[in-house]
């Protein structure tokens, strides 16, 4: 057990890639965590997904042990988070168990979206913020511009701010004094009943159920009969330990601390993520306030391409569910795709990830269909639904009125293409709340209705700022609207799985943009097909995908037989990625291209 | 039941052609006796995996590479061993392909005496520009005076055409075509330019350096070429290939009927019927390779499988509908115990792509311009 004046407990925020992961890398190397050899870019993130996109999903904790200049040893809790707006969720809980934040800002970039999501959660939760200048080593880093921009934009003092690589390891040390000498040590009774916060639990193949935490007074013991003050249940704690990153056993956890217990948990899902764990006999008088739980806000279907692989990924879902309790699931039907299941993510970047590990890592192929939001029905008899596939769309003579999300967005984004940000958000159906400057830099807030954004706004905004706008959204509230279900009829047959709910005003536009978008990816057929896009029984769009010109193999004798076959063989192969619909294949891929719009 | 036939590759060239995907090569120097030896060891084996089953040979192919590379004494020399080793119809047609810059007088006339009675010019195009642009080392009074002096050997003549060229215009290609009528020759070839992998028109073409015909005009090209061949009296009897009724390519009717042929020489492909069962093999590409293979082993194979019946049957279906006379599917069904489903056919037949006379399969003209889409939903 550590005294509670030589402990540091430290959250990394920034926006995303601005280095919280490859500052996380000096920090463990300059304390001794892993050998030069052990170490590699970015180590914590260790998820094969993660080191692919070269983005940090899931936030990790690390114990450092740190030497500091005033010749005392400290024990430093490192915890880097992720900067997508998707995984906020983990930066909230991070913050909950720290007394402090590196505020990492990229000296080339500057202040971005997510840098303010996530400093002003700090500033929320009263941590102390040291804000560090990364990237300096870049011939484009304007440290200085950026230290007022900090001040000017999020409102605390950056003259300390520490100017960094942690690309070269230029200035790891200051950082590491920073912690030390500028963050408070955390406060906790050490008599007191055990009050611990569990920050986060996983599923490891070793050990079981694996459960993070702080603890705020008393102690944690192996051995000891604990319970979760939310969910009543009752454990015995089997080890206690600590992530260095290596992960080290330990026989206890004292106030101030953090690491990770298991107890013979059978299941992420029985751990409530913010719960309290207080010990058994002797239970803590009031629990920690705990988080609001994640919130899904896009959903979508997931259907096996192949028929005969629904059980294989009803069992995949459960699987991964085990690991990431973020995204849910329920077996749905679709007239086109069969059965399969409407998902909920945290986001489309969620959505991506969850597909992806379903295909790699359980050997699927998947058809996803549109993404779709909450919509909340009023139904004339006084009934309220909650829609969350638009296929399920009730009767129109007896809806009353319909409801759908509202996203309070901040866009940052350099004055040049300011115009076009604002045109997008427009067309988006977007309300301006405000507008402001930073330098070059303006900050618009947005009320936008979740439709609009949950597909392809993220997209859109990249590419009509060239990269520059950063983007980040919370939840606002619902809002009736003038919603209408469109439907996608291929070659005249409506395709249950392309239907959407979209704003009537919006309607025509997004019709257009999908039946343009079939006929592109739908593969020309020997008959001509038409793709019509429908509200009612009334077309508003229209495209024509004309039949095969011609497509002839001019030589064929006895040599190439074998070859012609395969090749037909090939093509068969590739049929199967298709869905038949009537006489019409549909490449699996299309159910969700179709949908980005190439502009508004 | 549709004959038997022997395939030889010659796999040498003088130069290569930049379109050209075919197994050929070029050598400073060819010991051709050596070569033939080899070819002549090959059919050996095959005649004896065959045992005393041995069909009758029907016909005889030369291809290439550039056969007409060889001296008459080698074909003379491959045809024996064929008659040693086979029976032979009474009427074998023994066709050999030939180059029109190595077309001289003595050769022809020795291959005549050695045996061929039928030959395959490949001229390729009727101006020098593009004769030029497709490498061929020969110019236009070079390639007439090749037919010429083929036309006056032997009876059998026939010429390959490539067109559908960059920026060939229907019109240009109807006269070139009218020219080509006007040789007079029994058979004709005619190939639209196809862009095949790995060769130097690929790469060319991939970085812009020329254009080909856009589906519509390549449609209307071919539309053109069977309304003037059929005019003439040399309508198609394949996707490429027009001849007078009666004077169609035998050989190569038979790959395109599904009968058996055997293979020989680097890179020639085979499918045999062995006791009931159906056989494919494949030799050796490179033809150092094959030679050290053939010397060891008594033959190049790289492959020889059993072929299911089921991919039979697939290999059938596509051979067969290239030909404008069809498929009996009575017989196709007997042989594979497969046919393609009848709600395909319906599907195809209202859409004008197949016939069906309730004994023949055949795809229509129309068909015959989507022919790979109407194989895989036959097939499928
Ligand atoms: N030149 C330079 N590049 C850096 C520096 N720090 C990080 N990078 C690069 O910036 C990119 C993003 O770094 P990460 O550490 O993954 O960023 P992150 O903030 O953890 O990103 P997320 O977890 O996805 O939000 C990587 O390519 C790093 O190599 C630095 O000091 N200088
Ligand atoms: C085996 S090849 C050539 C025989 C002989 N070596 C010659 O070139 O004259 C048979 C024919 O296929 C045709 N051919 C070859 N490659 C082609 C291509 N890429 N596109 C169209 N036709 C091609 C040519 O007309 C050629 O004459
Ligand atoms: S001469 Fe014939 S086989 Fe040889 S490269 Fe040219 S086209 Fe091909
Ligand atoms: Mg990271």
């Amino acid at each position: 057990m550590t005294d509670l004046a030589h402990i540091r407990n430290f959250s990394i925020v920034a926006h995303i890639d601005h280095g919280k992961s490859t500052l996380a890398d000096r920090l463990i190397q300059f304390t001794g965590g892993l050998t030069t050899r052990e170490m590699k870019d970015q180590v914590l993130d260790n998820m094969e997904i993660e080191r692919e996109r070269g983005i940090t999903i899931k936030a990790q904790t690390v114990r450092l042990e740190y030497k500091a200049k005033n010749g005392e040893t400290y024990t430093l809790n490192l915890m880097d988070t992720p900067g997508h707006v998707d995984f906020a969720y983990e930066v909230s809980r991070c913050l909950a168990a720290c007394e402090g934040a590196l505020l990492v800002v990229d000296a080339s970039q500057g202040v971005e979206a997510q840098t303010l999501a996530n400093v002003y959660q700090a500033i929320d939760m009263n941590l102390e913020i040291v804000p560090v200048l990364n990237k300096v080593d870049l011939p484009a880093a304007e440290p200085d511009r950026v230290k007022q921009q900090i001040e000017d934009v999020i409102g605390i003092d950056a003259s300390d701010a520490i100017a960094i690589s942690a690309k070269t390891g230029l200035n790891i040390e200051a950082v590491l004094e920073g912690v030390v000498t500028r963050l408070p040590a955390p406060k906790g009774k050490i008599g007191a009943p055990l009050k611990a916060l569990l920050i986060d639990s996983w599923y490891d193949a070793y050990l079981g159920v694996v459960v993070l935490v702080r603890v705020i007074d008393g102690e944690l013991n192996k051995g000891q009969k604990i319970r979760m003050m939310a969910s009543g249940a009752a454990y015995q704690v089997e080890r206690v330990g600590y992530f260095t990153p290596k992960q080290v056993l330990t026989d206890n956890l004292g106030p101030g601390e953090v690491g990770f217990i298991t107890a013979q948990i059978k299941e992420v899902a029985d751990t409530h993520i913010g719960d309290t764990i207080t010990d058994d006999k002797k239970p803590a008088d009031e629990a920690l306030p705990g988080f609001k739980p994640a919130q899904q806000v896009v959903f979508c279907g997931l259907f096996p391409v192949d028929a005969a692989q629904f059980e294989d990924l009803r069992s995949a879902l459960s699987r991964l569910h085990l690991n990431d309790a973020s995204f849910t699931y329920e077996m749905e039907t679709s007239a086109a795709l069969g059965f399969g299941f409407r998902c909920g993510f945290l986001g489309l970047l969620h959505l991506e990830i969850i597909e992806e590990r379903l295909e790699r890592e359980f050997n699927l192929e998947l058809i996803a269909t549109a993404p779709s939001v909450i919509y909340r029905i009023h139904m004339t008899d006084g009934e309220v639904i909650e829609l969350h596939n638009p296929a399920d769309m009730p009767e129109v003579t007896k809806i009353e009125k319909i409801e759908e999300p509202w996203i309070r967005a901040t866009v940052m984004v350099p004055d040049d293409y300011l115009g076009a940000v604002l045109k997008l958000c427009q067309d988006r159906r977007g309300e301006q709340i405000e507008l402001t400057y930073a330098g070059n830099r303006a900050m618009v807030i947005y009320r936008l209705p979740l439709n609009e954004v949950v597909f392809d706004f993220y997209d859109r905004l990249k590419s009509v700022s060239r990269g520059y706008a950063s983007f980040d959204y919370h939840l606002e509230g619902y809002h009736e609207g003038d919603l209408v279900k469109m439907s996608i009829l291929v070659n005249e047959e409506p395709v249950d799985a392309l239907s959407m709910i979209v704003n009537r005003q919006r309607a025509e536009s997004r019709g257009r943009g999908m039946c343009e978008k079939l006929k592109d990816l739908i593969p020309r057929h020997l008959f001509k097909i038409p793709i019509q896009a429908a509200i009612g029984g009334k077309v508003i769009a229209r495209e024509t995908i004309s039949a095969l010109r011609k497509d002839v193999t001019a030589k064929c004798y006895g040599g190439d037989i074998t070859r012609k076959r395969k090749l037909l063989d090939k093509q068969k192969e590739g049929k199967k990625k298709m869905r038949q619909f009537g006489k019409v294949d549909i490449p699996q891929e299309a159910f969700i291209a179709a949908l980005k719009m190439d502009q508004d | 039941m549709t004959g038997f036939g022997l395939y030889i590759h010659w796999p040498f060239c003088a130069a290569k052609c930049p379109y050209c995907d075919f197994n050929s090569h070029v050598r400073p120097v060819i010991d051709e006796t050596g070569w033939c030896d080899a070819i002549r060891t090959e059919m050996a084996h095959v005649a004896a995996l065959q045992g005393d089953a041995r069909p009758v040979v029907e016909t005889i192919f030369f291809g290439g590479g550039t056969p007409s590379l060889t001296h008459g004494v080698s074909i003379a020399k491959i045809l024996e061993q064929a008659r040693r080793l086979w029976p032979w119809a009474n009427d074998v047609e023994i066709t050999l392909e030939a180059n029109p810059a190595s077309a001289d007088a003595s050769r022809f006339a020795d291959y005549r005496a050695a045996g061929i009675n039928r030959i395959s010019l490949g001229i390729q195009a009727l101006n020098d520009a593009d004769l030029k642009f497709l490498g061929r080392l020969h110019n236009l009074a070079e390639a007439k005076a090749a037919l010429a002096l083929a036309q006056k050997t032997f009876d059998r003549v026939s010429l390959d055409l490539i067109y559908a060229r960059p920026n060939q215009s229907v019109a240009a290609w109807k006269n070139e075509l009218a020219e080509a009528l006007a040789f007079d020759t029994s058979h004709l070839s005619l190939y639209q330019l196809t862009i095949e992998e790995k060769t130097r028109f690929a790469t060319l073409y991939r970085e812009g350096k020329f254009a080909i015909p856009d589906e519509d005009l390549a449609a209307a090209l071919y539309e053109a070429t069977q309304e003037i061949t059929a005019a003439a009296g040399l309508p198609a009897y394949e996707v490429s290939n027009h001849a007078r009724p009666g004077e169609e390519a035998r050989h190569n009717l038979l790959y395109w009927r599904y009968g058996a042929y055997a293979g020989f020489g680097p890179g020639a492909h085979g499918r045999l019927e062995l006791g009931g069962k159906r056989f494919a093999s494949a030799c050796e590409r490179v033809p150092e390779r094959w030679r050290e293979r053939v010397a060891r082993d008594g033959h190049g194979f790289v492959e020889w499988n059993e072929i299911a019946p089921a991919d039979a049957a697939r290999e059938h279906l596509l051979m067969n509908l290239r030909l404008v006379e069809g498929l009996d599917l009575g017989d196709y069904e007997k042989r594979w115990g497969t046919a393609p489903s009848p709600a395909r056919i319906a599907d195809l037949t209202s859409s004008g792509l197949v016939a069906f006379d309730g004994t023949r399969l055949r795809v229509t003209p129309a068909g015959m311009l989507v022919l790979n889409a109407v194989i895989a939903a036959l097939i499928d």
